[in-house]
């Protein structure tokens, strides 16, 4: 395999396994902060135990995080040389300001979050707590800023010609704010508030269905189900803004997302289906002229298709993109429907009496971790053959110093290392999530120490 | 060329750089100079409080890192690009040890068994000290200058970036890193482990002298081109002169037990190094081995005086927020190390 191929691979791979964690952290952080502000209005210790549970699950996401985090940045400089020099005018100011105003109040405040409990007032932890979110909130402010940037490109123009050409900035907020960067951001963030709302859905129905911290788990629920059904139904909204950009900056994505290829057809949606490239033909359930209408507001207008690039210049793995677009979309509306029907038990108070429904949202964990990657995919994929589109090339944005040896021990390192961090996360997730709320460790280690201390006690020869 | 104060861009943004890049080894070089010394800590309770001493903290200090990165990133693409990628197999694996550091201090406490604890305590000890080592030897590289050609690109084999000087370099490093976290822990530690801790840190200081006084003789006999700056412009000299008095002192604070003093000037003795190698460096930031014209400078890899400007606003923006709650994270923390139940 060619340096290309593999320092795709590498950065997919690292970003994918990091990407499990920040989403987690921001939508952790906003329960947390729900947590911790009904404690502050009410004075009720339950929500102030719950809120103490949670940071500690949010310690070990947001510490892998961090740690995972920071191998992308060198990425660009090690595996991206080429791309880092193009890009580094615009995108530094993004990453400037990302570590500065993001980075630093998120860790900073995280050693007061973790361990401040003793040592300052509710209301200053809260600030603390608050000061972690909105770091995360922040972080992915400018991560998806740079990345919209390399989607629909403002605000810069070309300096110098082939080898040495560069994009340079011309107007910042005009990179801040480019085509795509709003609604991207709204997806993501929206993404990450239901893998933190899901997750804490997952952990309290168990708790629930195995009738421990009954009264805490159920006030928990409630919180979380909040959460997750408000921003279910607004990613319909945001996914559809996404998808409308998509269709107005980046044509070739758009018809690569539903495998449509005839530049003077109207555009079909599908629910499901497959897309044979060779043959140009995608066969599924669909909604005829469903896309046509998404853009257009018309079921008869034609949509570009794939065949109005030139081939170079059109995304390879269509199939792949359709069906992880496909697949997120499906999550997406049936999390809606999960949530509503959740809703509505609730309304009718019979919200944990139905065990299955609360079997169904211990597993639902999964389903927005694996839509917030799918979606990266697609939006990612659907970019290629392009880094930056439209400007630079994939193929043409690798690091001349580096051969295919290096990146293929560098990318074993990264998935021993990674499978490794992988299984201790869900060991200690698994242990955290069965010690539960009430903090059994501590009360352990105190007894444990108590019973040393006595046997010294009652033996005086030792 | 844009300015201000009569400096221009590229010029600030070097030493924004170098400030960021400071404040990191003064941050995070007493946590991985406290990860370093970790193994000689016998006891549980004593690795535990230790451990904790940098808890609350190594988190925000490692951020440094990242912030100093972004910004050579940002400030002087070529660079970043022509010394990440050159020195490839290295950072890949300063960013494994960095992984392995970051996920022992957050694993170890989670299990009480002996082999668990003991396991991570060696990752986290091996790791810390490793990449102390290897920020040392990037630096050693650094002054040495590298293989850079015609197109700014590394030419060389990666295997020369363990070279002798480098690894004198690096064990400076380690040795000052390995001080300044005795130093650190001296303040946070009480009994028996500060006591072991005052015997720790005058054998890192003993260490570091040594490497220190090898380095130097080093660069002063075989890399002339360190000093030329200095024989131009003499003045200058008081930097690296500040430097020595405070690596000086350093011994003389440590005798009469005025710990924090020494923490102090050792936290001095970093600022006053790498300005004396920003002096020497100044305006190339990668020399050339092979030919002069091909070095990197601060001119020729610097993005342009708008991108320069629109991030030292940001920068002037950030860095009195990022200090103020730094400040106050430090603050809360202020003291020696009592564990309770949210510790590590």
């Amino acid at each position: 395999m060619d340096v290309e191929i593999l320092s795709r691979i590498q950065f997919a791979f690292t970003v994918s396994f990091h990407y499990i964690y920040p989403p987690l952290s921001i939508g952790l952080g906003l329960l947390m902060v729900l947590m911790e502000g009904l404690y502050l209005r009410t004075g009720d210790k339950q929500y102030e135990q719950m809120a103490r549970f949670w940071t500690k699950i949010f310690a070990l996401t947001f510490g892998i995080g961090v740690a995972t985090g920071i191998v992308m940045e060198f990425e660009f400089g090690t595996n991206w040389a080429t791309y880092s020099r193009y890009v580094g005018d615009v995108f530094g100011s993004a990453l400037a300001a990302e570590g500065i105003f993001a980075f630093a109040l998120e860790s900073g405040f995280l050693g007061i979050l973790l361990f401040g409990w003793n040592k300052v007032s509710p209301r200053v932890h809260f600030i603390s707590t608050l000061g972690v979110w909105f770091g995360s909130m922040f972080s992915a402010v400018w991560i998806v800023v740079a990345n919209s940037w390399q989607q629909t490109p403002a605000g810069y123009h070309i300096v110098g010609e082939g080898l040495d050409a560069r994009a340079e900035i011309t107007d910042f907020w005009a990179m801040v704010f480019n085509p795509s960067s709003i609604d991207r951001l709204l997806h993501v963030w929206v993404g990450a508030f239901l893998a933190g709302a899901f997750l804490v859905l997952s952990v309290h129905a168990y708790y629930l269905l195995r009738g421990r911290y009954v009264e805490l788990s159920q006030k928990a629920f409630r919180i979380a189900l909040v959460v997750a059904a408000v921003f279910s139904l607004s990613q319909l909204f945001t996914g559809h803004h996404s998808a409308d950009g998509v269709a107005k900056n980046q044509p070739a994505k758009l018809a690569a997302l539903e495998g449509h290829f005839d530049s003077l057809a109207a555009a079909d949606m599908y629910v499901f289906g497959w897309v044979n490239k060779e043959k140009q033909q995608t066969t599924g359930l669909k909604v005829p002229g469903g896309l046509s209408f998404l853009v257009h507001y018309d079921f008869e207008a034609p949509v570009p298709g794939l065949n109005a690039f030139p081939e170079n210049e059109r995304p390879t793995a269509v199939n792949a993109i359709f069906q992880f677009y496909h697949l997120m979309v499906a999550i997406g509306l049936f999390l809606i429907a999960l949530t509503l029907y959740a809703v509505f038990q609730w309304w009718r108070g019979k919200l944990f009496r139905q065990r299955w429904l609360l079997w169904v949202f211990v597993f639902a964990v999964l389903l927005p971790n694996i839509a917030n990657q799918l979606g990266w995919f697609a939006a990612e994929m659907g970019r290629q053959p392009w880094v930056v589109y439209g400007l630079l090339r994939t193929s043409d944005a690798l690091s001349a110093a580096v051969t295919a040896n290096q990146v293929v021990f560098s990318l074993i390192l990264f998935a021993l290392i990674y499978t490794l961090l992988f299984a201790l996360f869900l060991y200690l997730l698994d242990k955290k999530i069965k010690a539960g709320p009430e903090n059994k460790e501590f009360i352990q280690e105190r007894q444990r120490q108590e019973g040393i201390a006595e046997a010294l006690r009652s033996k005086p020869g030792l | 060329m844009s300015t201000l104060f009569g400096i221009d861009y590229p010029t600030l943004w070097f030493l924004v750089v170098g400030g960021l890049f400071s404040g990191y080894a003064i941050l995070d070089g007493f946590d991985l100079g406290a990860g370093a010394l970790h193994l000689f800590f016998r006891k549980e309770e004593s690795r535990r409080i230790a451990l904790n001493a940098i808890g609350p903290v190594w988190d925000g200090n490692e951020v440094w890192l990242v912030i100093g990165g972004g910004a050579l990133f940002a400030g002087f693409p070529v660079v970043y690009a022509s010394l990440f990628s050159g020195m490839y197999i290295p950072f890949m694996l300063f960013l494994a040890f960095l992984i392995f550091r970051a996920v022992s201090i957050e694993f170890r406490s989670k299990e009480p068994m002996r082999w668990w604890r003991q396991m991570w305590d060696v990752s986290y000890s091996i790791s810390s000290a490793t990449l102390a080592l290897l920020l040392g030897v990037v630096l050693g590289n650094v002054l040495l200058g590298m293989k850079i050609g015609p197109s700014q690109e590394y030419e060389g084999n990666w295997l020369e970036f363990l070279n002798p000087y480098a690894l004198v370099v690096g064990l400076t490093t380690l040795a000052l890193f390995t001080t300044h976290g005795a130093l650190y822990l001296l303040m946070k530690t009480e009994g028996r482990l500060y006591a072991k801790l005052t015997i720790l840190a005058r054998r890192a200081l003993g260490f570091f002298l040594i490497s220190f006084a090898a380095a130097t003789v080093y660069a002063l006999v075989f890399l002339p081109h360190l000093t030329d700056r200095f024989r131009e412009i003499p003045w200058l000299f008081v930097v690296p002169l500040l430097g020595f008095l405070s690596i000086a002192n350093i011994p003389r604070l440590v005798s009469r037990h005025k710990y924090r003093m020494a923490f102090l000037f050792s936290s001095f003795t970093m600022a006053f190094m790498l300005l004396t190698v920003a002096i020497e460096l100044y305006p190339v930031i990668i020399i050339s081995t092979m030919d002069e014209a091909y070095s990197i400078t601060i001119y020729n890899a610097a993005s342009s005086d708008k991108s320069l400007g629109i991030m030292l606003t940001i920068a002037a923006i950030g860095a009195p927020l990022v200090l103020a709650y730094t400040a106050f994270v430090f603050w809360t923390f202020r003291g020696k190390v009592k564990l309770d139940e949210t510790s590590y």
